[in-house]
């Protein structure tokens, strides 16, 4: 062994403790902090028996929140693709005064808080509010109703699509849309066969963060919705509900489904990102 | 179970309600009342069925009952309120949504029911406690929630501030001092009742956990490994719920008279029995006598007779540099 390969030995070793030491730590955290509760969500769903579960999902007023939180989301997605795919466009190959402004504006709803957004629909919609009587007397129904939780749920994941395809569409640059102008693209033609295709993948990835959003949101909506159960009370709503009346299997039943659809979720995004890269 | 399935899957496609109502009327509730309305309703719909030939579908809405008279006042339809605190119905009064004299529309000053802050200890009650001067001594962990954000823990504060008055022969700054004491023994201020629940019973936290004695029963039925113990102090504060007609709403939907119906239904035997099994104390003797096990006896006294009302109570008490802050010492 020669004097000079003795501290070149002995490095990489010494690194490999520190990295054994930090990666242990970070899979210890992952583990108290992430996997164990995830865990015994399912655990304590099942801890009376999977009849009692299957029971407590099955109760209508869950059944219910499921398939309104569905419904929330399902509604959601197609306006939230819209919004985003036209003001990232609009941002990416435009310039025009106030694009600054603009992109500020969409990056809004991750800094506000939701229930900040959801009191602002209270007091714009609400009967002693802004709107409230010229839409009481149209016998218009926003609040407390399906139209004001989708609104909120909006407001919370408008900024996920933009976010997502701007910097794609930004760093791709318009060279390969404006060729296919002068080969005498219509401008429809030109969103479908060149732009659409480019985006794709970050637009699928942009929309399963909204969706995701969409579907756990909690603060906005518990203002709006009026919790009204069977009808107008989400999944998470109904979890909170079923926690505080003491019905602990009832609330991680609930909880479980809540979780399970995040897993497919996270699943889809994994395999997304591997297409992106 | 078919049965049960196939109306399960029509709820969930919005195809069809399960019955063709009538009738139909949304109660909106303070937050913990879930299991007892679910108890209620079926009872009331049948009677009104039997009575009208009508049938009747009843809604539920629980959250924090202030948050849902706001949320009453910006529009959510409710046809009754039953609530946990007099003041959230003073609310929706002033906002024209109540009749002014609500108090009067039904017995008992419109409370079907009443409960008093009452304790829950550990199993064989290790550190005897009896009474509130047990909550004051030293070495005693003391769990409520912070009264700042919780109604539940402002009675809590009330029933210890009027044995402390009781005791003192009316002296306020000797009853402050008592109050000081017990809230010095708090190691945690959750925010409602629920977090206090979860330290006491879950977190294994506290010897004692102060809540409404309505609320004891159910959660030691909830947590029966722990054979958590209820206690009934001997004096405490009534803590009403009261209930009321929203007419603004009922009118509108001309659902009146099953709204009264329905808020008379409470004060009925029947709608008495299934509130006392709760551990709700009830104004009916006879069914008062039939749970006398679940009620131990207690001297109650009111807001009105020792704080003036909930006015003078929020001014004196709960406003910011009032009488609470001086004695919370550790929050």
């Amino acid at each position: 062994m020669t004097p000079a390969a003795a501290p070149a030995a002995l490095a990489p070793r010494q690194d490999l403790r520190t990295a054994n030491l930090l990666i242990g730590l970070a899979v210890a955290l992952t583990l108290f902090i992430v996997v164990v509760p995830l865990a015994y969500i399912f655990w304590r769903a099942l801890s009376e028996g999977f009849a009692v579960f299957a029971q407590n999902i099955m109760a209508p007023d869950t059944l219910h929140a499921i398939w309104l939180t569905t419904v929330v989301a399902v509604i959601t997605l197609p306006i939230n693709l819209v919004i985003g795919i036209s003001a990232a466009w609009l941002i990416a190959r435009f310039t025009f005064p106030g694009r600054k402004l603009l992109l500020t504006i969409i990056e809004l709803p991750f800094s506000i808080s939701p229930i900040i957004a959801g009191v602002c629909y209270l007091l714009l919609y609400g009967r002693q509010g802004l709107l409230g009587p010229a839409l009481a007397a149209g016998d218009i129904k926003i609040l407390f109703a399906l139209p004001g939780i989708v609104l909120v749920t909006l407001f919370v994941t408008s900024p996920f699509v933009a976010r997502e395809v701007l910097p794609l569409m930004q760093a791709q640059g318009s060279e390969q849309e404006q060729a296919a102008l002068t080969l005498g693209a219509s401008g429809w033609q030109v969103f479908r066969r060149v732009t659409l295709p480019n985006i794709r993948w970050a637009l699928l990835y942009g929309a399963v963060l909204a969706t995701a959003r969409a579907v756990g949101e909690f603060g906005a909506v518990s203002v709006v919705s009026g919790a009204i159960r069977g009808q107008t009370n989400t999944l998470p709503l109904q979890i909170e509900l079923l926690f505080n009346d003491l019905n602990i299997v009832g609330a991680f039943a609930a909880a479980s489904t809540l979780t399970l659809i995040a897993l497919v979720v996270l699943v889809l995004k994994t395999v997304i990102e591997g297409r992106t890269r | 179970m078919k049965t049960r399935l196939t109306t399960a899957l029509a709820l969930v496609l919005g195809l069809a309600s399960p019955v063709a109502a009538q009738d139909a009327i949304l109660n909106v509730s303070y937050d913990i009342a879930r299991e007892l309305f679910a108890e209620l309703n079926p009872v009331f719909a049948e009677k009104w069925q039997a009575e009208t030939g009508r049938s009747v579908s009843i809604d539920q809405s629980h959250g924090g009952s202030s948050k849902q008279a706001r949320a009453i006042l910006e529009g959510l339809p409710a046809d009754v309120v039953t609530f946990n605190q007099v003041t959230d119905i003073d609310v929706l009064a002033e906002g024209g949504m109540v009749d002014e004299n609500w108090r009067e529309a039904f017995p008992n000053q419109a409370s079907p029911y009443y409960s008093l802050p009452a304790f829950l200890v550990r199993e064989g009650n290790p550190k005897n406690i009896d009474d509130w001067d047990d909550l004051a001594a030293e070495g005693v962990q003391v769990i409520f929630p912070n009264p700042k954000t919780s109604g539940n823990a402002r009675y809590t504060y009330l029933a210890a501030y009027a044995y402390g008055l009781e005791k003192n022969n009316g002296d306020h700054a000797a009853a402050q001092e008592f109050v000081r004491k017990i809230f010095a023994n708090v190691p945690v201020f959750d925010q409602g009742g629920r977090a206090a629940t979860t330290t006491f019973a879950e977190r294994g936290l506290g010897d004692v956990l102060i809540t409404f004695e309505a609320e004891t029963g159910g959660i030691a039925r909830q947590y029966a490994d722990a054979k958590l113990e209820r206690v009934t102090p001997s004096l405490s504060v009534l803590a009403e719920f009261p209930v009321a007609v929203v007419t603004e709403n009922a009118e509108d939907k001309g659902t009146a008279d099953v709204s009264k119906a329905y808020l008379d239904f409470l004060y009925s035997p029947e709608a008495q029995r299934i509130l006392a099994k709760n551990f709700n104390r009830v104004h009916d003797e006879a069914i008062t006598a039939e749970f006398a096990a679940n009620f131990p006896d207690v001297k109650l006294v009111t807001v009105e007779e020792v704080f003036g009302g909930w006015d003078k109570v929020q001014e004196e008490h709960f406003a910011e540099g009032g009488i609470l802050d001086s004695v919370f010492v550790n929050q």
